[in-house]
Order: structure tokens, then sequence, then C-alpha cells
């Protein structure tokens, strides 16, 4: 089986007034599996995971996602591969605010077309999810995404990344804006979905206590080494 | 079509910001439009001065000139056109009409205008115009006078009031033996006629019966006398003339300027007039580089909205990238909703100018004699329309250029 994510080698510096590198000799993570990557803010997980979706391009190495090395693909080919194959949730500010939450789950599919194209009915799909990851329809089809609480907005975004059955979920820290029963919750939701849908999870958090509820835990001091000198 | 819509919920979710923006380049907008529409009206209100004359007839000089003084009414004639050369004039088989023009008085700041009843029906305005009285009728008696709606406002005159004429153009003169009186007040035209008193042509002999020179006889006639004596005029300023067929405009035109006896000069007013505005054509040009430039300043004031909105909007350009919107989306975010601004602001601008034109084109009429036609934007206003919503979008491609390169550098998070 090939793995939904691997990195060999992989060297990468931000060019800033201050600079930092991330090298990461290895990283392979199976496909259907769910990774916890536990890292402390700076610890690099942003660069590692801006590396994986192919919106940064490391200086050394190869980043292969489902198969398809990134740093082969042209830039706009690269972005379709992440809206096509990977879906995204961030610690906070996963919705645009103004627009619906509906619209928030269906903007994914219109950058993704190939994700529309497996859906009968998207919208049909998107209240399914939603329903699954305890939302209301009413609130969903009819709340302003500003009125949702912090836990209805992550499970907005849940949906969004879920929808259109990607390969790949990434989750930056995306339950540290929860209180400690919602992150379980959330955490239960998410990962079933996930299995539903038979996508490779890959979480990164500060939260050990997260842990228990994945197949294997990294951290990231273990698997890459960060630098920061000012030049 | 996602993007359309995108941008359409982004524009309302900051109404208060947008909406301040797009009425400032509405009311530019308005503003330039304006200033057309105000300038092909005057253009055209300015040409329509006289109409149905052919030729105007002065004393050598410039054309323009004698445009000035016969019909303006401003400055004044360097010679006058004898009694004799004008009845030759007016006896050419040619000439149709004719109606002589003697100036050189005053009444209180305005013009006084020697002429015959004629002047009346010939004198036409804004294409065929008659002038129409608004009071009373043409002067009949030898001391009535006519005065024009300006005159008759800002003096406060009404039927039967006597008035004075001043001998020259500003002097402390007055022609007070010989007093006036007002048989009938013009309606508004909206050229020189509303500025001018009109007597007839033997009173202004009449007035100056007594003078020599430049001053007043020892023997004096009285006004009751006068009436009896030969009152022919000597000279006359100016006349205004028309012929049977357009055809012979030329030819008569030839002549009196090659009249052998007196070195005369014959004007088309349409010429004459398209010479004079083209030398205020400098104002023209001015109002309308003010105008535009208002119109680039509301213009920069939304893109430095853009701009300002640019550094909050971060994490959503980074959100945006992360499910997978390539730079380039995001930047076609922005401009198209500068495209969005600037399209509403100019149908806006459209809408507060034509309901301004309508509500106001009466009064603009009855206050400055400036007729204004409401009509669909020419050609070139549409460029111009178009042109606006072009640079709206160029303008706001600064902000989007910056918004592609911070949404490369930013990658999926927002650094702090």
């Amino acid at each position: 089986m090939k793995a939904a994510i691997d990195l060999k080698d992989v060297a990468f510096t931000w060019q800033g007034r201050t600079r930092f590198t991330l090298t990461v000799p290895h990283l392979s993570v199976a496909s259907g599996e769910k990774l916890f990557l536990l890292g402390q803010s700076g610890s690099g997980k942003s660069t590692l995971l801006s590396l994986i979706c192919g919106i940064i391009q490391p200086q050394r190495g190869a980043v292969v996602v489902d198969g398809v090395n990134l740093s082969t693909l042209r830039p706009s080919a690269r972005d379709r591969l992440r809206a096509e194959r990977i879906g995204v949730i961030f610690q906070m500010f996963n919705l645009l605010p103004y627009a619906s939450p509906l619209e928030n789950i269906l903007l994914q599919l219109s950058f993704a077309p190939e994700r529309r194209r497996r859906l009968g009915h998207a919208q049909e799909e998107a209240l399914r999810l939603t329903a699954a990851l305890g939302l209301e329809d009413q609130l969903v089809l009819n709340a302003q995404t500003t009125e949702l609480s912090i836990g209805q907005q992550q499970r907005v975004a849940a949906a969004r990344a879920l929808i259109g059955r990607p390969k790949l979920i990434i989750a930056d820290e995306p339950t540290s804006s929860l209180d400690a029963n919602s992150q379980v919750a959330f955490l239960d939701l998410l990962m079933a979905q996930a299995e539903e849908v038979g996508a490779t999870l890959l979480m990164v958090s500060h939260d050990a206590r997260l842990a228990r509820h994945f197949d294997r835990t990294l951290d990231l001091t273990d698997i890459a080494t960060t630098k920061r000198h000012t030049s | 079509m996602i993007l359309l819509r995108l941008a359409l919920k982004s524009l309302l979710s900051r109404a208060v910001t947008v909406s301040l923006t797009i009425f400032a380049i509405a009311l530019s907008v308005a503003l330039f439009l304006g200033v057309e529409k105000l300038r092909t009206g005057a253009k055209a209100s300015f040409a329509d001065t006289i109409s149905g004359t052919d030729l105007i007839v002065g004393a050598r000089s410039g054309g323009v000139q004698l445009l000035l003084y016969s019909v303006f009414r401003v400055g004044n004639a360097t010679n006058n056109v004898t009694w004799q050369s004008y009845q030759d004039i007016a006896n050419r088989p040619e000439v149709e009409w004719s109606v002589p023009l003697s100036l050189g008085d005053s009444h209180k700041g305005f013009r006084v205008l020697g002429t015959t009843p004629e002047f009346f029906e010939r004198y036409k305005y804004r294409g065929g115009r008659s002038v129409s009285f608004a009071d009373g009728v043409a002067f009949s008696d030898l001391f009535d006078a006519v005065v024009g709606a300006d005159v008759a406002a800002a003096l406060g005159y009404q039927l039967d009031d006597q008035i004075v004429v001043s001998h020259g153009v500003a002097s402390f003169t007055e022609h007070d033996d010989k007093p006036f009186q007002i048989s009938g007040a013009l309606e508004k035209t909206g050229t020189p006629v509303d500025r001018t008193v009109f007597v007839s042509l033997e009173a202004i002999e009449a007035i100056h019966i007594d003078w020599q020179g430049g001053g007043r006889a020892q023997n004096t006639i009285s006004a009751d006398d006068v009436r009896q004596m030969q009152l022919t005029p000597k000279a006359v300023t100016a006349a205004m003339i028309g012929t049977n067929t357009r055809l012979q405009i030329f030819g008569l035109q030839r002549w009196i300027n090659e009249y052998a006896q007196e070195p005369l000069l014959a004007i088309l007013p349409g010429v004459a007039l398209s010479e004079l505005w083209s030398l205020i054509g400098v104002a023209e040009s001015a109002l309308v580089a003010v105008s535009v430039m208002v119109v680039i300043t509301a213009l920069l004031g939304m893109a430095a909205m853009i701009f300002s909105g640019l550094n909050e909007r971060r994490r959503e350009m980074a959100l945006l990238r992360a499910i997978g919107a390539r730079p380039w989306t995001i930047m076609l975010l922005l401009t198209t909703e500068a495209a969005l601004m600037s399209l509403t602001a100019v149908a806006l601008g459209m809408g507060l100018l034509y309901t301004g034109l309508w509500g106001a084109r009466a009064r603009i009429d009855a206050a400055f004699g400036l007729y204004i036609e409401i009509t669909p934007p020419s050609p070139r206003e549409w460029l111009v329309l178009g042109g606006v919503i072009l640079a709206g979008i160029l303008v706001s491609l600064l902000p989007a250029i910056r918004a592609y390169f911070l949404s490369l550098a930013d990658g999926m998070q927002v650094k702090h």
C-alpha cells in the first residue's frame, strides 16, 4: 500500500528577517493511518504542514503526497492537488465570516471539481456530514457564520475538510480552542468521519493527552530539526 | 461565478466603508457627467445666442469684436456705419429684412439699444425661438422703452415706470431732460437681450439732437419740441441682415466687404460665435480637467480602502489558499470586488445625475438661461463611464498584486 505522505531528506528555509530552517530527514504516513504529531508552537509544525500541502516548496528533498512528488508539479497543479486531495482544519478562523456555513463547506468543492463530481448532491452531502458531526440543519442553512460558537465553527470546518472524500485530512490544533469535553467529542466525530470516507488523518497538537485516540504518535522534535539564525 | 458571489458577499459584509467608497465615486462620476452636460449645454446655448440672422454688418474691425459689441453688448464699436451705407445695404435685392442697431448709451449699467420694433420679430435664439413679451408691448411712442428680463428683475421695473438714459457707457451725464416710459418687458431668454434696454432708433437720435461733440449744447431742445423734428439717424452701429435665400449670403457678404464708400465688415454670426467659443474653450478644458481629477481622486480612495483592508483580510486569503485557491484567484477576487464597486458607482452616479438634471433643469434655465437637454449619455460619455470602471479595475490591481504576494508569503497560516 502506498504511503499517504512521504518526506525524504527535506529542508526548507524561510527567507525573512529571521531565517528559520526546518529539516525533516524522513516522515512517512501510511494510507488510512491516524497519526498524532506532538509539537509545541515554534517547533516548525506550520512549516511542515505548509510543505505537505504544497503551499511552500522545500529547497531540498522530496515531498510525496498520495504518490505524487509535489516538486514535479507546477504551482497551479499543486494548488489543484491540495484542493482535490486534502482537507484542512485550523485552530481558528476556519471560515469566511461573510459566507454562510453551507457556503463555506461548498466553497471547497468549487476549487475541487473531482471532489464535486464524486458527490451526487453536494448540499445533501454537506448536511449529512454536518448532521453526523452533530450540527442541526437549520444552523447550517440559516445561521450567520459569525453567530456560530467556536465549537460549531470547528464542526463546519471539519465538514468542509471531509466533503467529497479527500485522501488526506490535515488538522492543525483543531481542538485547542475547545474546552476539554468538546475536545474529545469533536475528535471522536472527526475520526469516525475520516474513517468513513477512508481518509488519512494527520493532526498536529501540543496537547499530549489527545495522543491516545490515534494509531500512532510522533514527537515533532524526533523527526524534524529546526534552526533559527539571524543573518 | 463563485468568485462573483464571494466578492458580493464580502462587499456586503463591509457595507459602511464600501458604500461610502461607492458613493464617493458615484458623486465624482455625477460631477463629471454634470460638467459634460453643462459644457455641451453652455456651448449649445452660446451657439444659439443668435440664429435666423444671416449677416451682421458693422464698421470694419475684427469679426469677434463686431460680434461682441453687436450681439453680446461687450466693448464698443470703433466706428459707425453711416445711414447712407445702411440704406444701400438694406435696399440690396438679396436683402429680405434688416434691423439697424444703435449702441452707445446705457442705463444703470445695462446697455441701451436703439433699433426698430422689427428687432423683436427678427431676433431668434436657441434654434429659432422668438423673443416674447412677459408684459406690455414693443415701443410705439418716441419715448417708449422695452426692458429685458434681467433689467426688469434687477431694477424692479414695472410697466409705465419712468427711466432716464445715461450718455455713454460709463458716465455721469444723464439724458434727464428726455425720460422714457417702459412700454414692455421681455421674457427671459438666456441671451444678452435680457440685459438690454430697447428704445427706438429715433429716440437715440432725439436724446442726442441737442448734443455736440461730447457735451450738451447751449440751447437745448425740449422733449416736446423734438417730436416735431426730423429724426432720421445719421449713423447706426451695426445691423442684422436676413437674405432671401441662404445661397445669397456669401455674395452679399462679399459685396458689403468690398463696399467702396466706407470700410465695412459683414460676418456670419455662426462662424464668429465658434471663433469666440474657441477662445472660451480654455475654461472649458479646465473644467473637464478638474472633474477628471475628482474622478481619479475617488478611484484612488477606493484603492486606499482596498489596501487598508488587506491586512485584516490576510487570514481570509490564507484560508482560501489552504482550501485550494490559487494566488491568482485571490487577486481576481479583489479585482472583482473593485469592478463591482466601480460598476455600482457608475450606475449610481448616472442615477444621481439624471435625477439632479430632471429636478434642476427648469431652475437652471430660469436662473442662467442655460437649457440642458436630458439625453442619454453620448458615445463619448459612455466611453468615459467604461473608462471609470476600467480605471477602477486597474487601480485595484495595486492592492491585488500585493495580496498575491502576501498570500504566497503567508502560506497556510498568517504569521504573527
